[in-house]
Parts: structure tokens; C-alpha cells; sequence
């Protein structure tokens, strides 16, 4: 791969714009709110974890990583195995309304959020899932679905149809066929999408912090708690901060290998 | 690759087809009820005809001129957004390390930001931007640069953008990276054979074979960008003023905070169309790309 | 233009401190005559394509020098060695047209606009792409696209060498043929020196005056194909070109015979001087060998089956565990499946270590 000139310094100054920020969020945790209104520090002078401390002890505020985890974890578990099928039968089939159902999927994952607040503030009342994990989880569907579809389509025609064939002349069953020589074959696709529902659903907060009041409200709506009558406690907020770029951080530490492929969708 | 007609199909896509027409479509029907009615609270509602539409599009009344002004706003933000992200994060690909340990390092702190839940992207830059206690606001103050994203608008819009621009650019950047990792070294062979420029390098290979991976960067960015809320929300609240106030941030304030659920319905439609004319207009473009692609590679 | 000298050239991609025997090209000196048609011919992993891409300065070579014309041009980059590649598969500028494709190379380097159009025309012309000059390159069938790639291989006539890899791969079989003709009429037209890689014996042969054979990062023989043919210097020069491959068999030397499981065979000359300790082997092309009536004084075999190739039929045979094939050219012994087989003398080589044997008269 050819690059450019300087390219060293280019990156280094990008990924520093980067991190920056970042560290200013870690710096900000470990101080107590009196050094942060007092003076400008450039690491704690005085550092310590009483805002992580507060933070795991607790409940109203632990309990909303739990929340989120809970709704993220099913609604990639959703989206994953309703979009295998249907990513099959988009890269192997001609049917009628394909293109338009094609279509008509990935106009949904463009769909603004904000749009849809209301409206399902509404049926999940009505259907008694609100303040559920299930309310977010299924909410989240709605771009992941599509783009999970999007994706898988990609991988799955990446494989040569002539494997479906000769599983088919060996006796396979569909079903056989599908659990026992598709899936492993598309296994780092599945990461990938997996990795997308993950991060889409785990970034998102208009729709989690409508859908949930008490039981299941996300850690990114509790964090909206800091501001006090006494005004705003800076510490908390930023290791609260801290602790919901963690998970993100972890998911990325495993996948890195597979983050250039996966970003390109299954389709270059 | 030929496909086989098959109606069957739709069996296997029909478990998508239910979730998601669920999701998407039951809401919508809501809307469009709420759009055409109006209320004077208790639940009573009155047939209301397109009024709301009627004052949604026209600029003179109140609510088509805040329409037309998030309308603006957010287009005019898209754009800025694009023109910076597009080209930062083509340089950004093209800088990336060859190989071993480094490759890795950049990938991970690249896609961090991607990773991080929207509202503590705006707590971070909130937390780095102000005057008092952050870092860039501080150091600017200092340097004498009369800077306060709260009061100041063009402060509030530099703010934002350079957060979308922190927030975003790696996706770009991966997407373009891997475009160019797809390219096979004989071209790049062939091009020093031939006494190819570096700058003819890159107009005669990279950005051609980057062409599909920039159409979908481009989509999810004008698209992500379109809906944008919860950050500038965090950061701004739409203010000063209401100099940051996109559709999004509109909408939400009409339907969840005035509760004025038939106005909010017909700027839900209305904002839905525009997107989804445009991600057709995309689509279009994308598929006939790939169909160039595909009778490409199927021929090599 | 120009005559190609490679002094202990080698390459190891495991670094340099690595084992010779790892290397993927082991040390090696020759010349190519400015203006040779040469074939590169060996299996995949030979280390052929190794060579030219370090001929052309794509890889850097671990040790040795390359000149061009005496002059060295080992720390060149590829730009400055002025040398023309064509890639096995077809690699083209997706935005240009058919002509600008031609043109790049001599864009890249400043020749005035109406040279380029003549030389484009002419290049067009040759490959019969005339017709497609102004379309879009993308929009042409593979054949096509490779025929680009060679036109741009051959546009420049001040090439010190055109460097062919495999470029016939994703061609149709009848249209290779039509290709091979005519890179072989661009030769003699443009007076330069081609490199042709290639696994496929029947390219090499038909295209090039001068062959090297490779195996296993060494050049075993570099020839005229009637040499490679006639006098295989190493067996796998025997096994890998002519088909069926040369027949190479286990035997005792001594004076004017060998001695196998089976019998005797007479030679044609003497090998006093044989190393002591090598695996010594006969090879005979099944061409020189004729399936006759068993006799008492002719090696006895059994047949195991007949290929009819059109041009020729040959009897795959067995001598105890040996396996081998001869000629068939008359009707075949009546009595059951045993023959007798007849040797040429003058085309029986001896081989010590699977080197050939020079014989004394």
C-alpha cells in the first residue's frame, strides 16, 4: 500500500486530537470537585477515587451498566440471528420485491431516532414493555436489523454458491446446511455485524432513556443526574464517563484484527 | 454471481420483515394519525386535515420558520461536516502505518471514539470545551483567544463541528483504509513500472478503488449527521439562542417537551421523506457502482 | 535496450543470515543478451517471479549486483531502470480510456503529445485495440484488459527490458495462441529484450529463443528448446518438459552398459569418471524408446496401459516396481501384455545426482 509524505506526523497529531479529550475526561475523575473549580491541573495533584468509589456502591447507579449491557446484548442476539437468514436469501435468491424490501431495510437504519421517540414511548406502553430491557432492545432493532442484513449480505456472498450445492447433493438439510457449513464459514462476518449492533446500540441514547424510567434505565441516562442544585459534580460525571468508553475499549481490543475488513462491510 | 428465483425466500426473510415493519411502521401509522389531528390535551382529538403541514411548509408562521431554520441549519452543518471529514479521513487512511504492532495500535484508538455512547461525547468535549475547567477552553482563554461555546454562537458551532469531526473521522478513515487495503499490490507495481507520480498514484488507483467504500462513508455520515441530537443536546442544549437547534433537537422539543403532538408528527414525516429520498438517491448511485463492480471482479 | 548481467544475484526473505538452502532464489550469475526472447519456465514457488520482480526493482535483492549495459543499477528504483512489466493479471486504470491506459507511461514521463499519439495508435494497432481506444477501460472483457496491460508494456521503445509474468493466465486458450504469435512478432518488430515467465512448457518453447529452466530457486538449464529437449541437464529438466516426461530409472554404470533391475541397457559412450557415492539414474525420452516384440536380448516390460495422443501412442510399462513409457509405433505384439523395448543409444543420458553426465566417446 503506497502511503504519503509525513504521513508519521499526520497520524501521530491525529491520533493525539484524538486522545486528548479522552484524557482530560480520565484526568477530570481522579479529582476531587474542589481542585477541579479551583485550578487548572494538568494531571491530580490530589488524586482520588471517590467518584469510582460512589460509583460502585451505588445501586441507582451500577445497576445502570447493567441495564444497558442487558438491552445490548439482546438486542444483538435479535439482530444477529433474524438477519442470517434473510442476508442468505438477499445474496441467493431473486424474488418478488427484493430490491424494494432491500431498500426499503436500509432507509430504516437512516431513520432519526427523534422521529421515533414518541411513537414508541406509546406502543411499548401500550404493549406493557416499557422501563424493560425488551422495550430497548426491540427499539434498537430498527436500524440494527437492517444493518446486520446489510452486512451479512455482503459476507455471505463472499461465499461460492457452489458450497450451498454440494451440501445440498451430500443430503444436508436446509437447516443442517445452514448451522453446520454457513455459519462457520461466515464466522468473522457475524463478528463483524456483532461488533456493529454492539456499538450502535451501546451509543445510543434518545430512544434508551425514553423507553426506561426506573428498572431499566441505561448508565448514560443516570449519568444526566450529576446536575444538582449545588451545580454540576464534575468528578462523578467524568468517571462515569470513564467507565462507559470501557466496554466499548474491550470490545475493540478483541476485534482489532478484524476492524479494517469490518469497516468495509463485508463488500470491497 | 447469478441468482436463483426463488419465492421461498421470502419465508427466510420474513422474520426481518415482521421486526422491523414492527418497529417502523406501527410508530409510523401513529404519526401519521397524530399528524392530521389536532388536540387540546385529555386525549380529545380533532381531524385536522393537512393543517399541519400547510403551516409546517410555509415560512411565515411560526412553525415552518423554526422548521425551515433547523432545516438550514443542519443542512448547512452536513456540509461543513462532509467537506472536513471526506478529505481528513482519506488522509488519515493513507497515513496509517504499514504493519506490525503499529497497525493495530491506530486501529483501536481510531475506532475508540466510535465506541463511546453519543451523550459522553458530549460530556467530553463539554468537560474539554469549557472556559473554567477544560483544557481547550482554558488554554485558548489564556492564548487570548475570547472563547465560551455557551454564549458565543460561532464558538458553539466550532465547538460542535470539531467534536463531529473528533467523533467521526476515524469511520471515514477505516472505511477508506479498508478500501485501500483491498487493492492489490500488482497495481501499485504496475503504476512504478509505468513512472506513475505519487499524485497520479492516487487520482489513477487509490481514489477510483475507494469510490464504493466513499459512496457508503458518505452516506452514513450525511445520514448520521442529518439526525444528529444527543451531542450538540449535551453540549449546546441548541443554544445560544437557538444557533445549534437541528431538526432532531426541534422535533424532540416540540413533541416530548411542548407535547404538540400534531405538529411534531407532521415535521416527523416530512424529515423522514427527506431522508428517505436521499438514501434512495444514494442507493441508486451505490448499487450502480456495485454493479459496475461486481461485472468487474466477475470477469477477472 | 540493453544486455542484462546478473553477478551472485540472490534473495532470501527470511533475512540474509538464513540458510542458502532456504533462500528463494540461491546465488546466481548469467546474461541476457539485449534483444533474446527469453522464457523464465519452472512450477509455482520456483523463485521465477522473484527474479524478475528484482530484475525490474520491485524486490530488492539480499546480495549481488544487477547490471544493465556494465553499468550497475542494483540501488536504482524501478522508474530510473527504465523497464517495462507486464502482471498476470490485468491491471488497469479504472478512469482512463483504452488510450490514455496506453498513453500513462509515456505521460508519466514528459513525451510530447503528438509522439504519444503516434506511438498509442501504433501500440492500438498491433493488439488490434483500435476499436476500443476511446472507451472506458473498465467497460472491456479480461482479455481485453490484459491485452491493455501488455500495450502498456509495450509502449515505451526505449525499454531497457520488457518483463512478462505469466501474462496469458486469464486468457482464453485459443486466444493465448493468437497473443503468443504476436508478442513473438512484436519481438522481431521492436528489437527488445523479453523476459517471459511462465509454468506452461508450450509457452515457453514457442515463444522464446532461449529458455532457463528453474527448480527450487536454481536455474538448471538455460537452452534453446531443442537443447532442453535433446540434452536435459538436470532430470527435472527431463520430467518437467516433453510429455509424458522423461523416463529416469535407478542403474549401475559401468564401461558401455547400464545395468537395471531388469537388464541391460547399451550406451553410447563411456563415464569413467562418476562420483563416488552419488545416486547414479539413466533418463531416456519416451520418444527414443520403441515398444518391439519380446526378445531375448531386449529389456522385458509389461504393459500397463496405452495413451493414444493423437500424434503419437505411448505404452505406459512396468519393469518390476519400475515405471516407464515408450513409443508405440507399429501394431503391438500379439502374445499378451509383455514387450520388449528397444533403446536409442545416442538419446540414453547418465545422471549422477540428478546432474547430467558428460560421457567420453
Amino acid at each position: 500500500m503506497q502511503t504519503i509524505p509525513g504521513r508519521r506526523a499526520i497520524m501521530i497529531v491525529f491520533l493525539v486530537f484524538l486522545l486528548l479529550p479522552i484524557y482530560w475526561l480520565v484526568n477530570m475523575s481522579f479529582k476531587t470537585n474542589g481542585e477541579i473549580v479551583s485550578t487548572m491541573t494538568l494531571w491530580p495533584h490530589q488524586p482520588t477515587i471517590a467518584n469510582y468509589m460512589r460509583i460502585f456502591t451505588d445501586e441507582s447507579w451500577y445497576s445502570g451498566y447493567i441495564h444497558s449491557i442487558k438491552y445490548v446484548v439482546i438486542n444483538t442476539v435479535i439482530s444477529i440471528s433474524f438477519a442470517l437468514p434473510a442476508a442468505y436469501a438477499f445474496s441467493r435468491y431473486r424474488f418478488v420485491g427484493d430490491k424494494h424490501l432491500f431498500f426499503w431495510l436500509l432507509s430504516n437504519r437512516m431513520a432519526p431516532p427523534a422521529v421515533f421517540a414518541l411513537p414508541f414511548f406509546n406502543l411499548y406502553s401500550a404493549i406493557d414493555l416499557f422501563d424493560t430491557p425488551w422495550a430497548v432492545a426491540l427499539a434498537h432493532c430498527l436500524f440494527n436489523v437492517p444493518l446486520a442484513v446489510w452486512i451479512l449480505e455482503g459476507f455471505v456472498s463472499s461465499v461460492p454458491k457452489e458450497i450451498d450445492e454440494t451440501a445440498f447433493l451430500d443430503g444436508y438439510s436446509f437447516p443442517r446446511f445452514f448451522i453446520k457449513i454457513l455459519v462457520p464459514l461466515i464466522a468473522s462476518g457475524i463478528g463483524v455485524a456483532a461488533f456493529f449492533c454492539f456499538m450502535f446500540s451501546w451509543v445510543e441514547l434518545l430512544l434508551a432513556r425514553t423507553l426506561t424510567s426506573v428498572n431499566a434505565k441505561p448508565i448514560a441516562a443516570v449519568m444526566t443526574r450529576t446536575v444538582s442544585a449545588a451545580g454540576m459534580d464534575w468528578g462523578l460525571l467524568s468517571a462515569a464517563g470513564v467507565l462507559t468508553i470501557i466496554p466499548g475499549a474491550l470490545v475493540i481490543w478483541f476485534v482489532r484484527n478484524y476492524i479494517a475488513r469490518g469497516f468495509a462491510l463485508g463488500r470491497v | 454471481m447469478d441468482k436463483t428465483v426463488n419465492q421461498k425466500a421470502w419465508l427466510l426473510v420474513a422474520p426481518v420483515f415482521l421486526i422491523v415493519a414492527f418497529s417502523a411502521v406501527l410508530p409510523l401509522m401513529t404519526v401519521v394519525n397524530y399528524s392530521v389531528q389536532d388536540t387540546f390535551g385529555n386525549n380529545q382529538f380533532f381531524w385536522n386535515g393537512i393543517g399541519w403541514f400547510k403551516e409546517l411548509l410555509d415560512p411565515s408562521t411560526d412553525l415552518g420558520s423554526r422548521f425551515f431554520a433547523s432545516l438550514w441549519r443542519n443542512l448547512f452543518f452536513s456540509a461543513v461536516i462532509l467537506a472536513i471529514e471526506i478529505p481528513l479521513g482519506i488522509v488519515v487512511a493513507l497515513s496509517m502505518p504499514r504493519e506490525g504492532w503499529r497497525v493495530a495500535a491506530c486501529l483501536v484508538i481510531l475506532a475508540l471514539p466510535l465506541l463511546i455512547p453519543w451523550n459522553v461525547v458530549g460530556t467530553i468535549w463539554q468537560v474539554f470545551g469549557r472556559p473554567d475547567i477544560g483544557l481547550l477552553g482554558y488554554t485558548l482563554n489564556h492564548l487570548g483567544v475570547n472563547y465560551n461555546y455557551v454564549s458565543n454562537e460561532i464558538d458553539a458551532w466550532a465547538t460542535i463541528i470539531v467534536m463531529d469531526v473528533w467523533h467521526w473521522t476515524s469511520l471515514v478513515a477505516l472505511l477508506c483504509y479498508a478500501g485501500l487495503k483491498s487493492i492489490p499490490d500488482a497495481y501499485y507495481q504496475a503504476a512504478q513500472i509505468d513512472g506513475a507520480s505519487r499524485w497520479a498514484v492516487f487520482t489513477a488507483i487509490q481514489l477510483p478503488k475507494m469510490k464504493r467504500v466513499l459512496l457508503i462513508a458518505g452516506l452514513l455520515r450525511f445520514m448520521d449527521s442529518f439526525m444528529i441530537y444527543t451531542e450538540p443536546f449535551v453540549v449546546t442544549g441548541g443554544g445560544p439562542g437557538n444557533s445549534t437547534t437541528f431538526i432532531s433537537i426541534e422535533l424532540v422539543k416540540i413533541a416530548l417537551g411542548q407535547f404538540d403532538l400534531g405538529k411534531a408528527a407532521a415535521l416527523s414525516l416530512v424529515y423522514n421523506l427527506i431522508i428517505l429520498i436521499t438514501c434512495w438517491i444514494f442507493y441508486t448511485v451505490m448499487t450502480n457502482a456495485g454493479a459496475d463492480h461486481k461485472a468487474r471482479t466477475g470477469e477477472a | 535496450m540493453a544486455r542484462i548481467d546478473l553477478v551472485d544475484l540472490a534473495k532470501s526473505y527470511s533475512g540474509e543470515a538464513a540458510d542458502v538452502d532456504s533462500y528463494a532464489l540461491k546465488p546466481l550469475s548469467m546474461t541476457w543478451r539485449q534483444g533474446g526472447a527469453y522464457a523464465l519456465l519452472g512450477p509455482s514457488g520456483c523463485g521465477k517471479t522473484t527474479l524478475l520482480n528484482m530484475i525490474s526493482g520491485i524486490v530488492a535483492p539480499s546480495r549481488g549486483k544487477i547490471l544493465f549495459d556494465g553499468v550497475d543499477i542494483t540501488a536504482r528504483s524501478t522508474q530510473a531502470r527504465n523497464i517495462a512489466q507486464v502482471f498476470q493479471f490485468p491491471v488497469i486504470y479504472d478512469t482512463m480510456t483504452v488510450a490514455e491506459n496506453l498513453a500513462f507511461p509515456l505521460k508519466n514521463r514528459g513525451v510530447p503529445r503528438p509522439q504519444i499519439d503516434a506511438r498509442v495508435a501504433e501500440i492500438g494497432r498491433l493488439l488490434d485495440l483500435t476499436p476500443h481506444l476511446d472507451r472506458k477501460a473498465t467497460r472491456l472483457t479480461a482479455d481485453a484488459k490484459q491485452k491493455i496491460s501488455l500495450g502498456r508494456g509495450l509502449v515505451r521503445s526505449d525499454v531497457s527490458a520488457v518483463l512478462f509474468d505469466e501474462p496469458l493466465t486469464v486468457i482464453d486458450p485459443h486466444l493465448k495462441w493468437e497473443l503468443r504469435s504476436k508478442l513473438k512478432a512484436l519481438h522481431k518488430a521492436l528489437d527488445l529484450t523479453m523476459i517471459y515467465v511462465t509454468h506452461d512448457q508450450t509457452e515457453a518453447l514457442t515463444f522464446a529463443d532461449t529458455v532457463v529452466v528453474m527448480h527450487d530457486g536454481r536455474v538448471v538449464q538455460s537452452g534453446t528448446p531443442e537443447e532442453l529437449f535433446n540434452r536435459p541437464a538436470h532430470t527435472f529438466v527431463g520430467y518437467f518438459i516433453g510429455s509424458p516426461g522423461m523416463n529416469v530409472l535407478p542403474a549401475a554404470v559401468s564401461g558401455r552398459e547400464a545395468r537395471l533391475d531388469g537388464g541391460v541397457i547399451t550406451l553410447d559412450r563411456s563415464y569413467p569418471a562418476l562420483p563416488a557415492g552419488a545416486t547414479i539414474e539413466i533418463g531416456v525420452r519416451p520418444e527414443f524408446v520403441e515398444v518391439a516384440a519380446p526378445r531375448p536380448d531386449l529389456l522385458t516390460a509389461r504393459i500397463e496401459r496405452i495413451d493414444d495422443l493423437g500424434r503419437a501412442r505411448f505404452a505406459r510399462l512396468r519393469i518390476g516396481e519400475l515405471r516407464l513409457a515408450a513409443r508405440v509405433s507399429g501394431a503391438l505384439p500379439a502374445d499378451g501384455d509383455s514387450v520388449g523395448l528397444v533403446f536409442d543409444p545416442a538419446h540414453v543420458h547418465v545422471y549422477a545426482d540428478s546432474r547430467l553426465v558428460e560421457g567420453v566417446a
